[in-house]
């Protein structure tokens, strides 16, 4: 099998093209076979994606599964895996299915939902898959247009603003990034990802304009790229788009969003910023710490005054995601693990966050806190599940939220004490507005005159959140499940990263004697 | 001598033999007859002539003393203009059948303009580059002008050919400067004389004066200004032809003299092509967010994507000359399937431009608004559609020549243009349900082409069709 990857990407965009041209029809009999496909589909890569899991070589820190085929311009059309992509590969074909079935009542042309779920499954996991970086770059961007539709059909009142900004404020991001990767792609000759972790761009400082650039090339690319990953982060101050897009998406587009597409931006900087521009990365990391912290802090004040559901676990995810960043520039192996962790468990934990939201939207059309209290006399099962995730987002210990961030804050501790200390505040913070959250949804008593009839989950939500309860619980007693397989790829590119450092270094001073 | 001579410019007499002798037996018959007929045959003959152009590989061949020459360069556009001007022909025949404007005149003028463009792409001598460049313009002139009953069409007609006599005239000046300065109307002759010294300011004032004349051609800002009303007031067929086939010949044009004539010097022109490029992406997706008339958008439009052609040539390397020729071929392409679909809009018999009647295509015409998203994705550029790569090329070339400011404000231009792109996938797709708008039936042809247009957007990700190996073999025999 050595085209598995090819397979488990491209096999969610096959079911699409079959749904498009087979499917006749808009009767409940065609809906519900449109989503039966769709499921089936995603399950199927999932099943095929264990195959990948159970068959990656942990020790190993290089890519795995590597297919390749010539494409244009001497670019190539390569894939493979390695510890840091294999598990997002995995927490991609997890959630889809879950996805899915969250939108089983949906009735709005269903048919067209379900492709544009299986066509954005194929470019997600074509992003954590691509070895090539203009390959990467297609995916990455083609993500924006399935999102853009999902946004802009099925979303709430105000969704066409929310999609376009999403839209067009990503799409600014990323397009500096390709003029970077142009850039080194003429000054490394090739666009094929090993070989440019391998490559040293020029850190030499330059001369534009009459300011003297620090890192010079290195620097250059850096910021470009980090132009396009913190927009998709998001991070403080370009984060301004993610509220707006989450609050106006579907259940099922807020959990692919948060989920999924925010693990792009952390994923792009384990990938190119960090390993490809190590003296940039170097000179820059005091400022992401810091907007990394700011986030933190303010964002989860910012969390505290909503008084829309979704708005809030937005806002909270902004905050985690602060997390991540500080994570993985302290550039240490603690950071850099707690970074990937913490990405996993917020995939799990944020995802589930906002199907909880959903859950109670479906049956009151509304996201205003203001209109529950009390929940957990009529809805025992949610309201335990709803306690769960919400324990998880603050990170109690033996939930997956509490290794990603205790680690993180480990690894920024070593590099940067007050960072670490202003960002620990975001871990009080967190518990205020998730706790304050969850106890004018469920406790309480039950007022609300239109909450009296209210049901508790059926079988097809618990089914749901079951698997999701499950990996919560397990990386959080076991989290070695993630750093085994994460730890040698990481462990190897730290260490090329402290030789180029180390190298970079020694040049300097030599240029200086 | 003279038989090999006429044997390499074979395809053009045929095809003005064709068009005289279709102008004399259409004004012997029937004229209502004669014009769907010719509407057929003519663009038969293109797609033979493509089809015989593109086959037939060959080197390079000059004849009339270097006068005209062709190489796979030339070939290479001539297939791109052949293909294209048939192609938008068939699609035009409905529309103007029911506008009643399917007289005999406007395949006979296609069919001129064409050998004007044809020879345009080959010149070798500004002579030949002069008479290419009339030819093509007289006939424009006129099919703009075709509806003569509209006042917007003759104000188009009478604009474009008031606007279009000043810059022949200006090209024509710098033609003369050119000849006057170094001594020979011949390109290889001027390349050769300014490989023999400095460059004399005559010859500097000669360029910048061609350069204008070919940017208003390519319609690049500042020399656009006729684009826009001259795509609303002409017929659509027209504007459709107007947004091909001209606009490849122009392109053409301009890189072969820059490199034939004046490929010593890229110093010279470098910075001006760049400057032309950089006014157009910009002006073209600026200007473009107010429009609420589909032509005028797509007048805006081509304005922005001349502006990236014009990058791959601003990089004056053999790079960037493949570069625009890949994005050219793409450009035509993407525009040809989005005139199939806007030929097609029309209420109650009556053809609508206003892009507010898209609202809710989606619900009611599924396939049509999902092929032509594909291509409005396309045109703004965003991955994984072919239009990405068009601009991926141009990117390249501009980087490798060291224009960085040129490709970030490129790319950032673009982000600009995918708005209003965006706003008529807005249009079609989150809209209010409500009473259809459009309620046309789409003629076959025009399905066909907008189909095969947007699916090449699609299936050219794999290998682009093999355009990037074409494009490069023509790119080489200009370059060096």
């Amino acid at each position: 099998m050595d085209n598995l990857l090819s397979i488990i990407t491209f096999l969610p965009l096959f079911a699409a093209l079959i749904l498009g041209v087979f499917l006749r029809g808009d009767d409940a009999a065609a809906q519900k076979n449109a989503k039966w496909l769709a499921l089936i589909a995603t399950s199927a890569t999932f099943l095929i994606s264990l195959f990948v899991l159970f068959g990656f070589e942990a020790s190993d820190p290089g890519f795995q599964f590597v297919e390749e085929h010539a494409w244009l311009l001497g670019l190539k059309y390569k894939m493979g895996v390695d510890g840091i992509s294999v598990l997002f590969l995995m927490l991609t074909t997890f959630l889809m299915p879950i996805t899915i079935a969250a939108c089983w009542n949906v009735t709005t042309r269903v048919k067209e939902y379900m492709i544009t779920f299986l066509v954005m499954e194929t470019l997600m996991l074509g992003v954590f898959c691509a070895l090539d970086m203009v390959l990467f770059y297609l995916f990455f961007e083609g993500g924006l247009i399935p999102m853009f539709l999902i946004i802009g059909i099925w979303g709430g009142k105000d969704r066409i603003y929310a999609t376009f900004k999403f839209f067009l404020y990503t799409f600014l991001g990323s397009v500096l990034m390709l003029v970077a990767m142009l850039a080194m792609y003429i000054d490394a000759g090739t666009t094929d990802i090993p070989t440019l972790l391998s490559h040293q761009f020029d850190a030499g400082t330059i001369t534009i304009a009459g300011k003297q650039i620090l890192g010079g090339m290195q620097t250059l690319l850096w910021l470009a790229f980090f132009a396009s990953f913190a927009v998709k982060m998001p991070m403080w101050p370009v984060h301004t788009w993610l509220p707006d897009a989450h609050v106006q998406a579907p259940t099922a587009g807020s959990v692919v969003l948060a989920a999924i597409m925010l693990k792009m931006g952390g994923y792009g900087f384990l990938r190119f910023s960090l390993p490809m521009f190590p003296v940039a990365s170097d000179i820059w990391a005091p400022m992401v710490f810091w907007l990394s912290a700011i986030a933190i802090v303010y964002t989860s004040l910012v969390a505290l005054v909503q008084t829309d559901m979704k708005k809030l676990i937005a806002y909270s995810s902004v905050a985690h995601m602060g997390f991540v960043t500080m994570g993985i520039f302290a550039a240490n192996q603690q950071g850099v693990d707690g970074a990937i962790f913490q990405m996993l468990s917020h995939g799990f934990v944020s995802g589930a966050l906002f199907l909880c939201v959903g859950v109670i939207y479906d049956r009151m059309h509304t996201r205003e806190i203001d209109a529950y209290g009390g929940l957990a006399t009529r809805m025992p099962a949610y309201a335990l599940v709803f306690m769960l995730f919400t324990m998880a987002n603050v990170g109690l210990p033996g939930t997956s939220g509490f290794v990603g961030e205790f680690l993180t804050l480990v690894g920024v501790f070593q590099v940067n004490t007050w960072v670490a200390a202003v960002a620990a505040t975001g871990v009080i913070l967190s518990a205020s507005y998730a706790l304050w959250l969850y106890r004018r949804v469920a406790f309480g008593d039950l007022i609300k005159e239109s909450l009296r009839s209210i049901t508790d989950m059926n079988l097809r939500e618990r089914a749901i959140f079951a698997p999701l309860v499950a990996m919560t619980l397990l990386l959080g007693v076991y989290p070695a499940l993630v750093t085994d397989i994460v730890g040698p790829s990481v462990e190897a590119l730290l260490s090329n990263y402290q030789t180029a450092l180390n190298s970079a270094e020694a040049a300097t001073r030599l240029a200086q004697n | 001598m003279i038989s090999a001579d006429l044997s390499v410019v074979l395809p053009e007499i045929i095809l003005s033999v064709y068009a005289m002798a279709a102008l004399l037996g259409a004004v012997y018959t029937s004229k209502d007859r004669a014009g769907p007929l010719l509407m057929w045959t003519t663009s038969a003959l293109f797609f033979g002539l493509a089809a015989w152009i593109g086959l037939t590989a060959g080197g390079e061949q000059t004849a009339f003393g270097g006068a005209v020459v062709d190489d796979g360069f030339a070939r290479f556009a001539k297939v791109v203009i052949l293909v294209s001007a048939g192609a938008v022909l068939l699609m035009g025949k409905e529309y103007m059948r029911r506008a009643k404007l399917l007289r005999f005149e406007f395949p006979v003028l296609v069919t001129l303009s064409v050998v004007g463009m044809m020879l345009m792409v080959s010149a070798g001598d500004l002579m030949m580059l002069y008479m290419g460049l009339e030819l093509q313009s007289f006939a424009l002139y006129i099919v703009a002008a075709l509806r003569r009953d509209s006042v917007k069409s003759t104000e188009a007609g009478l604009k474009y050919f008031v606007l279009g006599a000043l810059s022949s005239g200006l090209l024509l000046y710098g033609a003369s400067l050119t000849y006057g300065y170094s001594g020979t109307t011949l390109f290889s002759g001027i390349l050769s004389t300014l490989g023999e010294g400095p460059m004399p300011l005559g010859l500097t004032f000669g360029l910048v004066f061609l350069i204008t004349g070919m940017a208003f051609k390519v319609s690049a800002v500042p020399f656009h200004m006729w684009t826009p009303d001259v795509y609303e007031g002409s017929p659509t067929p027209v504007t459709a032809f107007f947004a091909s086939a001209p606009k490849m010949a122009a392109m053409a044009l301009f890189a072969r003299v820059l490199f034939d004539a004046f490929g010593a010097v890229p110093g010279d022109w470098g910075q001006v092509v760049a400057v032309l490029s950089l006014l157009s992406m910009v002006l073209g997706a600026v200007a473009a967010i107010g429009q609420r008339n589909i032509k005028r958008l797509m007048a805006y439009s081509s304005i922005a994507h001349m502006g990236y052609a014009l990058m791959g040539l601003a990089a004056g390397t053999e790079m960037g000359v493949q570069a625009m020729l890949i994005y050219m071929a793409i450009y035509v392409t993407m525009s040809v399937g989005t005139f199939a679909f806007i030929l097609s809009m029309e209420k109650d018999g009556q053809p609508v431009t206003d892009i507010r009647s898209l609202n809710m295509l989606s619900a009611t015409e599924p396939l049509k608004a999902l092929a032509m998203l594909v291509l409005l994705f396309s045109l703004a550029g965003v991955p994984p559609m072919v239009g990405f790569f068009g601009k991926f090329y141009v990117v390249k070339a501009a980087v490798d020549a060291g224009l960085i400011w040129l490709a970030v404000a490129g790319v950032i231009a673009s982000v600009v243009g995918a708005f209003y792109y965006l706003r008529i996938v807005f249009y079609m797709y989150f809209g209010e349900q409500g009473d259809p708008q459009l309620n046309g039936t789409m003629p076959p042809v025009l399905w066909g082409v907008m189909m095969a247009s947007a699916f090449a957007m699609v299936a050219g990700v794999v290998n682009l069709f093999g355009v990037e190996g074409l494009a490069l073999s023509a790119a080489a025999t200009l370059v060096n």
